[in-house]
């Protein structure tokens, strides 16, 4: 599988948020798309994932322009969860899960077997089985991050695009999807697209770490290779340090910004 | 945590939902089996229901009950049931469209520009039968969805729901003035109007019926075929692309199919919005929202809910009361019950 960007432009209407981006999405591994809100990482993904079609220059994928590809066709190989997708009222973890079969299925072509295996085997995978019954609406945040993402692996498509899969997260469910991601990576090759805002997740989870700015690519490759003072501060007009993450050993950006608390305030004493 | 072990096999959902939906479709078949024998039974004339079975399977020629049976009960039954589902599956593929629980076909303009062309039928041409106004009111309905849907996908990002349900309520209330203007100074259309306007099953002939078949028959086709688009669309946008779903190829088969679907019902029975407001409510509270089984609920409960108001009002009153008044009494508080009782009435 491969997926390439050939001098992508992408606009809104007659606003041009992509200039031009060449980059080639590595098969089998994570990439992470970071950058400043507003630089067009998002715009990037859904031109990447046919959402949206350039302006000018192409996207490639296995050496097709996606544009003379048809739309199912796409959908097998190429699957997308864009930021904060909403699931009908009353629909069951299970029926939603389904729903990715969608390109597998005909106009008049009923549930088969083969759909009932990739549901279970993507409920399986995410762990979310002894929720099949449970409604959507009713799932914490975390749970329901994995459903979604249960259902693009219903998709079964060979690559995954995901926009911001944290947003709103808590810390130890950021972990926990992105540690999904990551296995789904390792153990099954699925080559992983997504846009982070969080610099030390991205560092930590990326093979290939692409900083975006005004609609360019500033920076692409590994993370220790691309994320330094200077690049943060010049895609996030940011002072920062950073370090190496303790954990991991992977880049880790501490930011310093115009306020720091005053020493004395953690000590002054409780007056009497 | 590990995940990648998938060891047992999951509980798989859809069974469950197919049970329910057989379940439903075949209580359903019943109940409507069983209005539908009402149907031909009452009316302001007291008919044996001996002499109705005679006269539907040994008619006898000169026999006034008989003829009553033959000529009126059954086309006006027949036109309740094709006129129910066709406003009731209208209503549903219309509240997925625009993935809004209080759409209804009346949203994309139709009802107004049927009632429009009806208007122009009486004050223009002298037309003052209700089978005169069938074909007027199907291009007026037609037209107006053609307009509505023609500006809504002007811009760049094409038709949204958005837009459509603001283009559809802008063209709604620019022809309602245009229609309002008339009445106000033509008392004759006025009357006539009236009688179209509130929406009944009396006094339409099989041939109105014969004229507008082949377009439900098409639209209902089409709906069925529309579902499982209309299940990708539920899930916004940007997900149903992703699926693979041609998001404005999907919509405008959907939006066909509210137009040949609406655009009959309307033109048989007049503008019975309602019918298509309730339906999917009542079809998701059985079966939940995958609009394939939704669709095919639509179907059965759309006819249920006309032909019950239509057998009420020929029952309650002395002379008749118009199914589209008896509709909102029978279909408001089913409505109602809905909205207290369960958590699943949204699109």
């Amino acid at each position: 599988m491969s997926l390439v960007a050939h001098d992508v432009h992408l606009a809104y209407d007659r606003r041009t948020v992509v200039h031009g981006v060449d980059f080639t999405v590595p098969a089998g591994e994570v990439t992470v798309i970071v950058g400043a809100n507003g630089c067009g990482k998002s715009t990037l993904l859904r031109g990447l994932g046919r959402i949206m079609r350039p302006t000018q220059g192409r996207v490639e994928l296995d050496g097709t322009d996606l544009r003379r590809l048809r739309p199912r066709d796409v959908a097998t190989r190429l699957g997308l969860l864009p930021q904060q997708p909403s699931a009908p009222d009353g629909i069951t973890v299970a029926d939603l899960v389904g729903r990715g079969r969608h390109p597998h299925q005909g106009a008049f072509r009923r549930w088969n077997g083969d759909d009932a295996e990739a549901v279970s085997q993507a409920l399986a995978l995410t762990d979310t089985h002894e929720l099949a019954g449970r409604r959507v609406d009713e799932l914490s945040g975390g749970q329901r991050q994995r459903v979604w993402i249960a259902m693009m692996l219903a998709q079964d498509p060979a690559t995954m695009l995901l926009d911001e899969p944290t947003t709103y997260l808590d810390i130890a469910h950021q972990v926990e999807v992105l540690d999904l991601l990551a296995e789904l990576n390792a153990e099954r090759g699925t080559t992983v697209v997504m846009v982070l805002h969080d610099l030390n997740l991205a560092a930590r989870y990326a093979h290939q770490l692409v900083v975006m700015k005004e609609g360019r690519i500033l920076r692409c490759g590994a993370p220790q290779d691309v994320l330094d003072v200077e690049c943060v501060r010049e895609a996030f007009g940011l002072e920062s340090q950073v370090l190496a993450d303790p954990v991991a050993g992977c880049p880790m950006v501490v930011p310093i910004g115009r306020h720091l608390p005053a020493p004395r305030a953690a000590v002054t004493p409780a007056s009497p | 945590m590990s995940v990648l072990t998938p060891s047992r096999p999951a509980v798989v959902e859809r069974p469950r939902t197919a049970r329910r939906g057989i379940a439903a479709v075949a209580g359903l078949l019943v109940l409507l089996a069983l209005v539908s024998l009402a149907s031909l039974m009452y009316g302001v004339r007291d008919v044996a229901a001996g002499d109705v079975l005679d006269a539907l399977f040994a008619p006898v020629t000169g026999n006034n009950d008989h003829g009553v049976v033959r000529t009126e009960r059954v086309p006006r039954t027949l036109i309740g049931l094709v006129g129910g589902a066709a406003l009731g599956v209208a209503g549903a593929l219309m509240q997925g469209v625009t993935r809004n629980p209080i759409a209804d076909p009346g949203l994309l303009g139709l009802n107004s520009g049927a009632s429009l062309a009806v208007i122009v039928a009486i004050a223009g041409f002298g037309v003052t039968s209700i089978d005169g106004y069938v074909w007027f009111a199907f291009l007026g309905a037609a037209v107006a969805a053609v307009v509505v849907y023609g500006a809504a996908s002007m811009g760049w990002e094409g038709v949204t729901p958005v837009k459509l349900a603001l283009v559809g309520a802008a063209v709604t209330a620019t022809t309602t003035s245009m229609i309002t203007v008339v009445l106000l100074t033509d008392r004759n259309t006025l009357r006539e109007f009236r009688f179209w306007q509130v929406g009944s099953l009396a006094n339409r002939s099989a041939d109105s019926l014969a004229s507008v078949l082949p377009f439900v028959v098409v639209g209902l086709l089409l709906a069925l075929a529309a579902g499982r688009v209309l299940n990708a669309l539920a899930l916004g946008d940007d997900v149903a692309r992703g699926l693979g779903q041609d998001v404005t190829r999907g919509r405008l088969l959907v939006v066909l199919a509210v137009v040949l679907l609406c655009g009959s019902a309307v033109s048989l029975v007049g503008p019975i919005a309602f019918v298509g407001l309730v339906v999917p409510h009542v079809a998701r509270a059985l079966v939940g929202p995958d609009y394939r089984w939704l669709v095919v609920l639509s179907v059965l409960l759309g006819p249920l809910l006309l032909l019950t108001a239509d057998v009420i009002g020929r029952v309650v009153v002395a002379g008749e009361l118009e199914a589209g008044l008896v509709v909102a009494v029978v279909g408001a508080p089913v409505l109602l019950a809905l909205v207290r009782g369960s958590r699943s009435v949204a699109a």
